[in-house]
């Protein structure tokens, strides 16, 4: 009986205060507002504006022309060249860990390893590679007395779309190899051993069942991958100072006030790359949502 | 087959890592002509500028912890606890650092919050300080949200609230003495790749100019020789600490859990 | 010639034996069951007939051909697995279509052969789901489906319905028995249910630590249990400990009554196990041996009552039909059991 009695008031005081709830998320809904999407919006719209605060179309017109846009694609190649040979790289390495018959305590530090060096970007990245593939780096110098090879000397330059692209995969295959293992670990036994007794190669399993129920997964890891190595600036940076064109390197200087004098380019230059990564990531939730019928 | 297919593309893998790390080693010891020495490293150490940018990093990486962790896990609790339905809202808000620049974000910064504006945080050292830590919060807070939201999965949110606010326990308590300790683990993990993230940070602090170890790794790489290679070898064992540190405690959660 | 042949099948892993000296001959079209505890090898000897684990040493045939050098998807087997092993992917009918499809098989003949199998499991119209929109029951049924699609010779099924709630699997089990009828295919199914392996099964293996202890039809093995662990493992069974008095006469000295079974014993103790069925409550004819004890516990199920009764420091658990005139028998009361010695089981070991 008294519970009878007593099972409404609960519901009630609930009603009565529904906006409380809400104000448990709110400095963390500030903190975002005030300092990540406010910051990006101001660019977005200040893109769009004059220096006296009209409206205008001319910093976005002025991002077309020949260094600009020229700066945008080889970014845009180093990023989609790093990221797609880091999903494969890092998948197959991924693979060999975790499906491919490796001794299991292997496991541990490739992840561990992987940890460290997706966290090693930045400037001792450059440092490392200068140090290693620089004019006396160590592999340099090793392929040049050891097996009479100079890679320089054959048009090799770490500041070329190549060269940076290697540098970048070390940071890019191991944080591959950190997202998608979940996803490996996630195809169940049963379904390549199913596919094996149905008659399947090891290559039809992969074709028909594996790399589909990945794919969500791949395109996923290869957005980020993307928007990891577009927006990148201290590597590069640190490897060339300001002379290599490519648009994160572009921006900084702008920033800092050191080339273009139109502080207004710099916002269309910023919108330029906010476009260029909220597409790749668009397209990645269009793909996805299309390859995922057979999900919940 | 598949067996000798998956160490050849191990041990292709292994090469490429390990070849830049010894690379790295090997030129630092370069210093003195002709024979391997830690001059490199002496001359780093004896730099007062390394100890100053190092430790003004290490406090910030200390600071935005802490501010993360405050910020983080009350959030994710009430999000878990109350508001189950805006969970994809927070979730996407704490992706978006993985695709809105860093270099972004910060010119966002230098515009919105210079001398002019109503919160003038770049007016001062100490604004700016406070303006970066947020920066740094904002960069860590996908690794950190994640982390903790994995660790409150792992426990049953509800039930254990419910438990303590029968007994009369405060939300403070709550979230001090039966939250927090429970998701430890997963908040120390967040913290460890938070310090390794913020301790090399270059892009924010340059462009806020503040005195941080990044940059100051940049303007010796483009100065110096052998001392990049040196600070690139102690900052690799640094990012090795934390994330050793990291795996340690994960680790120790599995054997306490096993245990149970 | 048996159609699968398994001989002195041996497996280990690590230090761990995990299957001994296995064999086993099943006919063509027969169905037969491994029946276990969880962890007996049961599963890994199935995983050797597909090739999923190769034998430290043995032989497995298939109509008279070594299969062991061929890999699981040369073997032409069907196999359907415990639980959630359809391609999430794919829908009903591309997951039955599978087999066929990874051979190259033409459409036309592939779509008319899927449309006969998603008619024999019942689903005719299901083929453009996908697997997370099925039920677990249905799941099963497509995955049954699927395996058989490519004609194997044989099929091995591990626990197929141990995931599903007990009606689904009631109704599961008569429907992949009456289709293994149907296409008279030869069967290995894996279960730790006994009411499963011996409803549904031509013959059953029991196996224990990774040896089979017996192999019969259901009946042989619930009668006539070879060992100690078959006649406990299958079934319920009351064991009573008992002295040999008289070897050659048969005679025992049961709970301190002296009783005669007809049959000469080993000398020294004996183990006799009775099923709760052979035992009747007060005299029964046909049931001459009598044991006198004191009801210990009275459960009602319904149908069925069961009680347990104390002989001596022994238990003896028996049934009763339920009969709405009479209440059941008060706890505390003496009463008298009636047995035949026929069904005195002697257990050795
Ligand atoms: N790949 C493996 N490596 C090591 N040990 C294994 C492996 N597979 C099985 N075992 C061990 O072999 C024994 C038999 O396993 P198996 O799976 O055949 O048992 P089962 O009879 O099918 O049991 P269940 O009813 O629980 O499925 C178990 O002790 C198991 O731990
Ligand atoms: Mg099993």
């Amino acid at each position: 009986m008294t519970a009878i009695a007593e099972s409404p008031a609960p519901r009630v005081r609930a009603a009565r205060r529904p906006s409380l709830v809400w104000l448990g998320v709110v400095p963390f809904l500030a903190f975002a507002f005030l300092f990540l999407l406010w910051p990006t919006l101001y660019i977005v719209v200040a893109a769009f504006r004059t220096p006296q605060g009209d409206w205008t179309l001319a910093n976005v017109l002025g991002l077309f022309q020949k260094s600009i846009l020229d700066a945008y694609w080889i970014s845009i190649r180093i990023s989609l060249a790093s990221a797609a040979l880091g999903c494969l790289i890092g998948l197959l390495v991924a693979w060999a860990v975790v499906l491919g018959g490796l001794p299991a305590w292997l496991r541990g530090p490739v992840m561990t390893f992987s940890g460290v060096a997706s966290n090693f970007a930045g400037v001792p990245l450059a440092f490392a590679f200068l140090a290693t593939l620089g004019r006396v780096g160590l592999v340099t110098i090793l392929l040049r007395d050891w097996f009479g090879i100079n890679i320089y000397a054959m048009g090799f330059n770490i500041l070329s779309f190549w060269g940076l692209t290697l540098v970048y995969l070390f940071f890019q295959i191991p944080l591959m190899i950190l997202i998608i293992t979940p996803a490996l670990d996630g195809l169940k036994r049963e379904w390549r051993e199913a596919a094996a007794i149905l008659g399947a190669s090891g290559a039809q399993y992969w074709r028909l069942v594996a790399l589909p129920i990945l794919f969500p997964s791949l395109l996923g890891c290869f957005a980020l991958l993307f928007a990891n190595s577009f927006g990148a600036v201290a590597t590069a940076f640190a490897l060339t100072g300001s002379s290599l064109s490519i648009v994160p390197i572009l921006l900084f200087a702008q920033i800092r006030g050191d080339v273009l004098n139109d502080p207004h380019l710099g916002y269309a230059l910023a919108f330029g790359m906010i476009v260029v990564t909220a597409l790749a990531n668009g397209l990645y939730v269009w793909l996805r949502l299309r390859a995922e019928r057979w999900l919940k | 087959m598949t067996r000798a297919f998956a160490w050849i593309a191990f041990a292709l893998g292994a090469i490429y890592f390990f070849l830049p790390l010894i690379g790295t080693v090997e030129f630092s010891l370069r210093m003195l002509r002709g024979q391997y020495s830690f001059e490199a490293y002496r001359r780093v150490l004896a730099d007062p500028r390394f100890l100053d940018t190092l430790g003004y990093s290490v406090a910030m990486a200390v600071a935005t912890i802490v501010f993360g962790v405050l910020l983080v896990v009350p959030t994710a609790f009430w999000v878990r606890l109350k508001m189950p339905r805006i969970r994809p809202l927070i979730e996407f808000i704490t992706l978006l650092p993985l695709v809105i620049p860093a270099i972004v974000i910060v010119f966002g910064y230098i515009r919105l919050f210079n001398t002019s504006s109503i919160l003038p945080l770049t007016g001062s050292a100490m604004g700016t300080n406070v303006l970066l830590m947020f920066g740094y919060a904002t960069l860590a807070l996908p690794y950190m949200y994640r982390a903790v939201d994995t660790g409150l999965r792992a426990i049953d949110v509800r039930t254990l609230t419910e438990a303590a606010q029968s007994l009369g326990a405060g939300w403070v308590t709550i979230l001090a003495r039966l939250i927090l300790p429970n998701v430890l683990v997963a908040v120390l993990s967040g913290a460890f790749l938070t310090f390794a993230i913020v301790i090399g940070e270059f892009t924010m602090a340059a462009l806020l100019n503040r005195p941080a170890f990044g940059p100051y790794m940049q303007l010796l790489g483009a100065n110096r020789a052998y001392e990049p290679a040196a600070l690139a070898v102690i900052a690799f064992a640094i990012t090795w600490a934390c994330m050793g540190l990291m795996q340690l405690v994960t680790r120790f959660q599995k054997h306490t859990r096993a245990q149970r | 010639m048996p159609f699968l042949e398994i001989a002195r099948l041996e497996k280990s892993f690590g230090a761990l034996r995990v299957v001994r000296d296995f064999n086993l001959a099943i006919e063509k079209g027969e169905f037969v069951s491994l029946l276990g505890p969880s962890g007996c090898g049961k599963t890994t000897v199935l995983r050797m007939v597909a090739g999923f684990e190769a034998p430290d040493s043995g032989t497995i045939r298939i109509d008279g051909q070594d299969v062991l050098g061929l890999r699981p998807n040369q073997r032409s087997i069907g196999m359907v697995f415990q639980a959630y092993a359809l391609f999430p992917n794919l829908t009903v009918a591309q997951n039955v279509g599978f087999g066929l499809k990874v051979k190259g098989t033409g459409r036309a003949e592939m779509d008319a052969r899927v449309d006969e199998m998603l008619r024999l499991i019942g689903l005719p119209d299901l083929g453009q789901r996908y697997p997370f929109q099925l039920s677990g029951g249905q799941q099963q049924r497509v995955a049954l489906a699927r395996a058989l699609a490519p004609k194997p010779q044989v099929l091995l099924l591990d626990e197929p319905l141990s995931a599903l709630d007990a009606k689904v699997r009631v109704s599961l089990r008569n429907e992949i028995r009456a289709i293994q009828r149907d296409l008279g295919i030869t069967t290995l199914f894996v279960t730790h249910d006994q009411e499963e392996a011996l409803s549904m099964s031509d013959r059953v293996v029991v196996m224990n630590g990774g040896l089979a202890e017996q192999v019969g039809d259901p009946h042989e093995i619930y009668n006539r249990p070879a060992t100690r662990f078959v006649a406990q493992f299958v079934g319920t069974l009351n064991v009573l400990e008992a002295e040999v008095t008289d070897p050659a006469a048969g005679r025992v000295r049961l709970a301190g009554q002296e009783i005669a079974l007809g049959r000469p014993l080993p000398p020294g103790r004996a183990s006799l196990a009775l099923r709760p069925e052979v035992v009747s409550l007060g005299p029964a004819p046909g049931r001459d041996l009598r044991l006198a004890g004191r009801i210990a516990e009275v459960h009602f199920l319904g149908s069925v009552i069961r009680m347990r009764v104390a002989v001596g420091s022994d238990h003896v658990s028996l049934d009763a039909f339920n009969r709405p005139d009479a209440p059941p028998p008060a706890v505390g009361e003496a009463v008298e059991l009636s047995v035949s010695p026929r069904d005195l089981l002697v257990l050795e070991g």
